[in-house]
């Protein structure tokens, strides 16, 4: 009682320092009215100036005194947050923290903030609106209201979803390019109603009235259903007349349209998956083990709690040193329970060494550098755009190390989307000798004697890059610059036919007509450009742009096209004028995936009606008359032959019809043409069908579609893609879908071979149904079953899914590489998303992940970078694991051994300082510079590149070991130490080992363990390396020097100069436990590498004993197993070329002597 | 056909070419080494010459270390004699916090110590409590160490509870339980009617002296309260004199500590018996701690502790045979090397002399290290152990020194489906 009196008076006079103007003002009046009562005077004076007028409210109020109303609060309601934040601000630990958490912050702003730039310009975008008395004005896209009727003009991309009214060709057709939604660079065509043809100049919008009804926002992209009201009149609407916002007006000058889904209701919009927030496999395991250390944290804190209740109650009551007597509530014996829970808090603080919150930090930095080196990596620039790589989040460098699943766009990111006309069978003779890229390949690969294989493809492709090689069958295939086409879309060689030549070839007739079907059977429109006179074509595919082109060079130039003719120019021979043909267009049957073949009747000037089509070959050839298969063999060989080359083939056959044939057949077209209904389709079909028969065989094309460049040698080294045999779903009824998937998984089964690959092909309609629920396992299961899968025309929704089911179904990593702004989803939602920063815009880009300019550039971003970044980051946190258990563990056991009082034998500065400065700069050198094996290497052995889909680097194998590691340091670092500094002299002077002494011997220890051991770990020391790893140590000698020169270091005041420095046993120790602690991890990796040495072992092994210098064919032989046999992609392709090859040799090997015989 | 095509590429595209190019090389990345990530580096690689030879150093190191250590540590003489439940008078073993905590009764007690070795001057005298949490949070932060080194801040007892001021809230210096609590048993040494004067100088660190506990600081207020910790200080001399109270003020890290209490420069012969009258005042009864008197020498190590030795032997003979045991797993590893023949005894490559000397050197450095320590059973064994196993028999052991290793047998192999054509 009498105490905590005392204590009142005490904090009365403590009060001097509270700051209440009230007090001191009071305080200070009657603390100088003492002393000066001579210094009346003053009054009215500065300092001197109160005046109290007693029980005068009147006058006393305006002199406005403080009021009587006390406060002791710290904060108010309006300055608490901001105070008590500036208050916790003042401690360093939690600036830390907040710089932690805005450099986490930063990237993520960045990002969204280039989101919003994009976003604003393209709603800045300016289209024609009509704004009433059919006058048209510009307006941004964001004011784009429903119901509007807007102007688009060529090339503009529409705003909205619109109804087409008209366009400018008077039949109301527009031309639509579709690449943004769903990948396909074919022009599609859109008609209007005929009702609203004439609504074709501004003016005709004055009274323009209509009532449209339809359907609800809806991501699907080929359906739609609604009518149309005007004039009275009920029109139902269909697809053909919507035109999507994002999609582009091609080869059509204008189009009316009125805006039915703006915004977000817009198809493409639906389409769109929400931007996620990526994390890599690494950190989410990460997490799991941060979880798991939390668990011993708080179990080892609740031991430690209960130990200290049991000793507060038991044992307190005897130490009379500690003054039991007079307890405050944190260590009360009467009351253990809440003393053991006070105690938990501390114990909390105390063991949350355990868990390495800089490591939180140091990955960040970390990833920000391997990042930076993404960017900076001058082999992944690309000279053409001059863009380099970007890594757009730097928290998914790792998982490039660990993807399993590549799932790629086709046209734009592999293949240019340009055809190559390279290659032609006429009348059974085969011309072009130019070479694909396949056959390329396989000629290097002959030519350089590579017969087993063993020596990858690879170095054919980097080593004989300007070689010219001769083929055994005499031809010279001209390797290198020299194949690169003077004119775009025509590699086409054989002067057999260029320059007119071909009017010397025997069958001059047929190949004229060939040329003719070239000039004569396709949609394209001619495109002259006036000021160099050339032309140019807008063709709704690129084969048939490739074969204009071809029939230009040919000498059949097609430069007009009028509602009803086209024109050529015809050349036949170099010394001959040029003639202009006009031929009549009489009827025009469509290409479609289904038909797989188009067709043209024509009337040429002589009145000849001529039907050209062109298609698949098997559709050809069981339309071929008696009398037309005269080259059915021979050309169906080449057509092998070709397809054998990875080229596109196309029949082309021409029938010639009687007036009068043609004159029913028309009027029966016509009928089905007219006809409305559902049935319209089948009707024209089955017309089709009729005229379409009895053809005769000319010849047959082949195209090659351009890859990208790289992109062959790096798919092939992925090894995840392919085109082989396929299974194609033509039907959309789900029934049969079902059925076929059965059956292809049973094929698939049934299969016995080993080397054969499957392929599934299907189409976004089938995979509509594909996806639903019930059928997606199915799918997935025939799917993985198949070395590649296909989708075409697939929507950017159906990207997404397919891409979701892979990644969910496998459950490995999945990475997306697109160019479009069709596949955003697909980016968005695989594991990992590259964009291709090229031409096609910004919007996959803006959505990736990683944009690289080229896909060849895939390979380095991956197997380099990711590779090392995986490696890295796995290290990285195994040993932060490591060396905080190693840490956090000694404080615990030095817990028990001071009754668990939650007192630390370290200083709190070497607690603050170890993981911010003296163990952290080598784990980040580590995270950033740290390489197994270096580029190249990784380069030239994909097999390493398996350790991140195998995940053998932070498997919980490793990971437990290194925990393990990290639990026998603690215990080697804390007993080692207790014993040898246990109570006798350490000194000749007789002194012995106080706390302090313990504990920086012991911390000295920690320091010495835990960088060697991170030395042990790196495999490549540059400087930086060397720097950080040795520097950390020299720093704690530094830092123990200057901080024992100052008094704040209480007992550690000059402990290494005056204490440890001078006893031998300090140093002694140092040495015996530092090796003590990396012995074991010595003798694993010893161990490891002798008998179970994993994949870089042995790489570096070789390297470092320079026997790839010395012994090449090792060397090569030792590439070459590291690769896995493909029996897909492009290696395949070759290979199969090649054994195609030597089979003709052997062929010709028997035959030739059997001629010398007879 | 070359140089045409790039001519009409060229010309197409023109001036405007020119200039993006000119434009795009701004854009591309400076080629640096480091950027690059190609800096020259090492690369270390734990071949098998590197394994035995680390092994092999570490323990040729450690192995000597370990033996200097042992015999330091074994010239060293130790007398320990408990004495706290001997001082207790018979009639009162039943109750010893009464006899402790009774001021009337007599504390001294007399002790007989015979030295067992010739014990050379200084012989230092510590006395060692048990079972006394020095390390405890509530006592290691009960002290200001600034009230100690600063006689103006005497009012400074902040972390000083529950001993911070006297009850009428006069400051106490030195304040907190630490001082407090001082260790107040003394002990008196004669030789027959020699007496062994303790030399109490210099027991404490001099830093602490000259510049943690103030000259001009005097103990006020020390142990006036109604509770009495343990000794009582001088208020005549400074802190900074107060050797004791500065070496009890230096917490020990265990419950098990000795503390410097002062040395003898007398050379103590061998069956020499040496009386000590002590005060049993300290009060280790309440918590059943034991309280020792330690007489021992030192050497450059220290006192007497054999674990350093035993620990560096222990290590450093591990590693010796963990140089021999991969040694010999590289051996028994069968090496037909990467595409080298194989290598026969004679015709060592330099590396492999190397090794199989190292090898060799080591075995007769470990056998004539482990004789010279007088480990008989421990030596005898193991030298057995090893000529066992030397595979030194032939002179053609043609596995033997191969180095290299087969490299077919990993795990990438087992892509390759055809491993014929080796």
């Amino acid at each position: 009682m009498a105490r905590s009196g005392r204590r009142r008076r005490d904090r009365m006079r403590w009060s001097n320092l509270y700051t209440f103007s009230c007090f001191r003002a009071q305080h200070g009046h009657a603390g100088d009215a003492g002393p000066s009562s001579d210094g009346a005077g003053a009054v009215g004076g500065p300092g001197f100036s109160r005046v109290v007028y007693c029980n005068n409210a009147a006058l006393q109020k305006p002199l406005k005194y403080v009021t009587n109303y006390i406060t002791t609060t710290k904060y108010n309601i309006i300055t608490f947050f901001p105070k008590a934040i500036f208050e916790q601000f003042r401690r360093v630990a939690n600036l830390y923290f907040l710089l932690t958490a805005i450099l986490s912050l930063t990237p993520e702003g960045l990002e969204d903030w280039r989101r919003f730039i994009q976003d604003m310009k393209v709603n800045n975008r300016k289209v024609s609106v009509h704004k009433g008395d059919g006058e048209f004005d510009y307006r941004h896209w964001e004011d784009l209201c429903v119901g509007d009727v807007v102007r688009v003009e060529k090339d503009q991309f529409f705003p909205a979803d619109l109804l087409l009214l008209s366009s400018s060709y008077e039949d109301g057709i527009c031309y639509v390019e579709t690449m943004n939604l769903d990948g396909e660079t074919n022009l599609k065509v859109k008609r209007s109603l005929e009702a609203t043809l004439p609504l074709e100049e501004d003016e005709s919008f004055k009274d323009f009235q209509a009532v449209i009804r339809c359907e609800d926002p809806n991501p699907s992209l080929y359906t739609f259903t609604g009518n149309f009201e005007y004039e009275r009149q009920v029109y139902a609407l269909d697809p053909s007349q919507i035109l999507l916002r994002d999609s582009k007006l091609r080869n059509t000058a204008f189009i009316y349209g009125v805006v039915i889904f703006t915004g977000h209701d817009s198809k493409v919009m639906q389409n769109s998956t929400e931007s996620p927030s990526k994390r890599s496999r690494i950190e989410k395991k990460m997490d799991l083990i941060i979880y798991i250390l939390f668990t011993v944290l708080v179990l080892i804190s609740i031991i430690s709690s209960v130990g200290f209740a049991v000793r507060i109650k038991f044992d307190l009551p005897n130490w009379w040193y500690l003054q039991p007597q007079k307890s405050n509530k944190l260590d009360d014996p009467s009351r253990p329970a809440l003393s053991g829970i006070f105690h938990l808090i501390t114990a909390l603080i105390l063991y949350g060494y355990l868990i390495p919150i800089s490591l939180y930090v140091s990955i960040e930095l970390v990833k920000v550098l391997q990042a930076h080196f993404i960017n900076q990596d001058i082999h992944m620039f690309d000279e053409e755009t001059g863009n380099t790589a970007q890594a757009r989040t730097s928290n998914l460098n790792e998982e490039l190390g660990q993807v399993h699943t590549i799932l790629s766009d086709k046209t734009g990111t592999l293949t240019c989307n340009q055809m190559d006309f390279l290659k032609c069978s006429i009348a059974g003779v085969s011309y072009g000798v130019g070479s694909s890229e396949v056959e390329l390949a396989a000629a290097k690969q002959m030519a350089s004697g590579a017969d087993d294989h063993d020596i990858p493809l690879q170095d054919i492709w980097e080593e004989n890059n300007e070689d010219e090689i001769e083929l055994v069958e005499g031809v010279t295939f001209s390797v290198g610059n020299n194949r690169k086409p003077s004119i775009k879309g025509f590699s086409f060689q054989d002067d057999r036919l260029m320059q007119g030549n071909w009017t010397k070839e025997p069958n001059s007739s047929t190949i004229l007509l060939f040329f003719r079907i070239l000039a004569l059977c396709h949609t394209a429109i001619p495109e002259i450009n006036e000021a160099t006179g050339s032309i140019a074509y807008e063709a709704e595919s690129p084969d048939e742009g490739a074969f204009l082109v071809a029939a230009k060079e040919f000498g059949f130039e097609f430069f007009k096209r009028t509602q009803s003719s086209v024109f050529v120019r015809e050349k036949h021979t170099s010394s001959e004028g040029t003639i202009e043909r006009e031929f009549k267009i009489l009827n025009l049957l469509e290409f479609n995936s289904k038909r797989k073949r188009m067709t043209v009747i024509l009337q040429d000037e002589d009145g000849q009606i001529l039907l050209f089509c062109k298609g698949a070959d098997s559709i050809i050839f069981d339309r071929l008359a008696k009398n037309g298969r005269m080259y059915e063999v021979d050309t169906t060989r080449h057509l092998n032959e070709y397809g054998e080359a990875g080229l596109r083939t196309l029949a082309l056959s021409y029938r010639v019809l009687d007036e009068s044939e043609y004159s029913s057949w028309n009027a029966e077209f016509l009928k089905a043409k007219i006809s409305i209904g559902p049935d319209r389709e089948l009707q024209l079909e089955r017309v089709s069908e009729l005229i379409e028969r009895e053809l005769i065989l000319v010849g047959a094309t082949a195209v090659e579609d351009k890859l990208q460049k790289g992109v062959p040698q790096c798919i092939d080294r992925l090894r995840k893609q392919a085109l082989l045999s396929s299974l194609t779903t033509e039907q959309v009824a789900k029934e049969s879908l079902l059925s076929q998937i059965a059956n292809g998984s049973q094929m698939v089964k049934l299969e016995k071979d080993p080397d054969a690959a499957f392929a599934l092909v299907i189409d976004g309609k089938a995979l509509a149904f594909v996806l639903e629920d019930d059928m997606k396992h199915m799918f997935l299961n025939l799917a993985i079953e198949c070395a590649s899968v296909i989708c075409c025309r697939v929507s950017p929704k159906q990207k997404a899914l397919v891409t979701r089911l892979v990644k969910e179904g496998i459950g490995q990593t999945t990475l997306a590489v697109g160019d479009g702004a069709n596949d955003v989803g697909m980016i968005q939602e695989a594991d990992i998303g590259v964009g291709i920063s090229g031409v096609e815009g910004m919007q996959a880009v803006m959505a990736s992940d990683f944009s690289i300019s080229q896909f060849r550039f895939l390979e380095r971003l991956l197997v380099v970078h990711g590779h090392w970044c995986y490696k890295r980051i796995a290290q990285m946190i195994c040993y932060f694991f490591y060396k905080n258990i190693c840490f956090g563990l000694t404080i615990f056991y030095f817990e028990a051994f001071a009754g668990f009082s939650g007192q630390s034998v370290y200083d709190d500065w070497f607690m603050l300082l170890f993981n911010v400065v003296l163990t952290s700069l080598p784990v980040i050198s580590l995270g950033v510079f740290e390489q197994d094996v270096s580029s190249e290497i990784c380069l030239q052995f994909p097999a390493l590149y398996q350790q991140g889909p195998k995940n053998l680097f932070f498997d919980w194998y490793r990971i437990l070991g290194w925990m393990g590691n990290g639990l026998y340091s603690s215990l080697a670092i804390f007993f080692l130490n207790l014993c040898i500094f246990y109570d006798q002299a350490i000194r000749d002077g007789g002194q012995t080992a106080d706390m302090a002494a313990v504990g920086t011997a012991m911390f000295t220890c920690i320091i010495w363990a835990v960088n060697m051991q991170i030395a042990l770990t790196m495999s490549h020391f540059t400087w930086i390396q060397h720097l950080f790893v040795w520097g950390s140590i020299t720093t704690w000698y530094l830092f123990i020097l200057a901080y024992g020169m100052t008094l704040r270091s209480r007992d550690n005041y000059q402990i290494l100069l005056e204490v440890l420095g001078p006893a031998p046993i300090y140093w002694a120790a140092t040495l015996l436990v530092t090796a003590a602690c990396n012995i074991p991890y010595l003798i694993h990796i010893s161990y490891q590498r002798s008998c179970k040495p994993l994949d870089h072992h042995v790489i570096q092994e070789i390297k470092y004993l320079k026997k790839d210098v010395e012994d090449q064919t090792m060397w090569k032989r030792e590439r070459s197993k590291a690769r896995q046999k493909t029996k897909i992609g492009f290696t395949a392709r070759v290979d199969a070329k090649i054994k195609q090859i030597k089979g003709k040799l052997h062929k010709k090997g028997p035959s030739l002597t059997i001629h010398t015989v007879s | 056909m070359n140089s045409h095509a790039a001519g009409t590429s060229n010309g197409g595209s023109g001036d405007a070419a020119a200039g993006g190019a000119a434009r795009r090389n701004t854009r591309m990345p400076k080629y640096s080494k480091f950027t690059q990530q190609e800096l020259p580096a090492c690369k270390p690689i734990l071949t098998p010459k590197w394994v035995v030879s680390v092994f092999f150093i570490v323990g040729v190191i450690f192995v000597p270390i370990g033996v200097v250590s042992l015999l330091a540590a074994r010239d060293v003489v130790e007398i320990i004699d408990r004495y706290d439940e001997a001082c207790v008078p018979s009639n009162m073993t039943e109750n010893k916090l009464a006899y402790i905590q009774n001021e009337t009764i007599s504390k001294e007690c007399i002790r007989n110590l015979t030295v067992t070795k010739d014990m050379k001057q200084p012989i230092f005298v510590y006395y060692e409590l048990d079972n006394f949490y020095q390390n405890h949070r509530r006592y290691v932060k009960s002290r200001n160490d600034a009230q100690l080194r600063d006689a103006s801040k005497a009012n400074q007892t902040s972390a000083c509870e529950p001993e911070k001021t006297t009850a009428n809230g006069q400051p106490i210096v030195p304040c907190g339980l630490i001082a407090w609590s001082l260790f107040n048993d003394t002990y008196n040494f004669t030789r027959g009617n020699e007496n062994l004067t303790v030399d109490k100088k210099d027991i404490s660190w001099k830093s602490d002296r000259e510049h943690k506990f103030g000259k001009d600081v005097y103990p006020s207020n020390f142990q006036n309260g109604a509770l009495k910790g343990g000794a009582t200080l001088n208020p005549k001399i400074p802190l900074s004199e107060q050797e004791d109270l500065i070496v009890w003020m230096r917490t020990a890290a265990l419950p098990t500590f000795r503390k410097l209490y002062g040395r003898i420069y007398f050379d103590l012969k061998e069956n020499d018996t040496i009386t000590v009258r002590l005060n049993n005042n300290y009060n280790t009864y309440s918590f059943g701690g034991k309280k020792r008197l330690v007489l021992s020498t030192a050497t450059w190590l220290g006192g007497k502790n054999d674990f350093l030795g035993f620990a560096y032997l222990i290590v450093g003979g591990l590693c010796i045979f963990l140089a021999f045991a991969f040694t010999l797993l590289y051996f028994v590893k069968p090496s037909t090397s990467i595409g080298a023949p194989s290598i026969n005894f004679g015709g060592l490559e330099p590396d492999n002399q190397l090794f199989c000397f190292t090898t060799l050197l080591t075995l007769v450095l470990h056998t004539a290290i482990l004789l010279i320590v007088d480990f008989s059973v421990l030596a005898k064994a193991s030298v057995y152990h090893y000529f066992s196993l030397t595979p030194y028999t032939s002179g053609n052991a043609n596995p033997i020194c191969g180095f290299g290793r087969k490299l077919g047998d990993h795990n990438y192999l087992s892509w390759n489906r055809h491993p014929a054509g080796r």
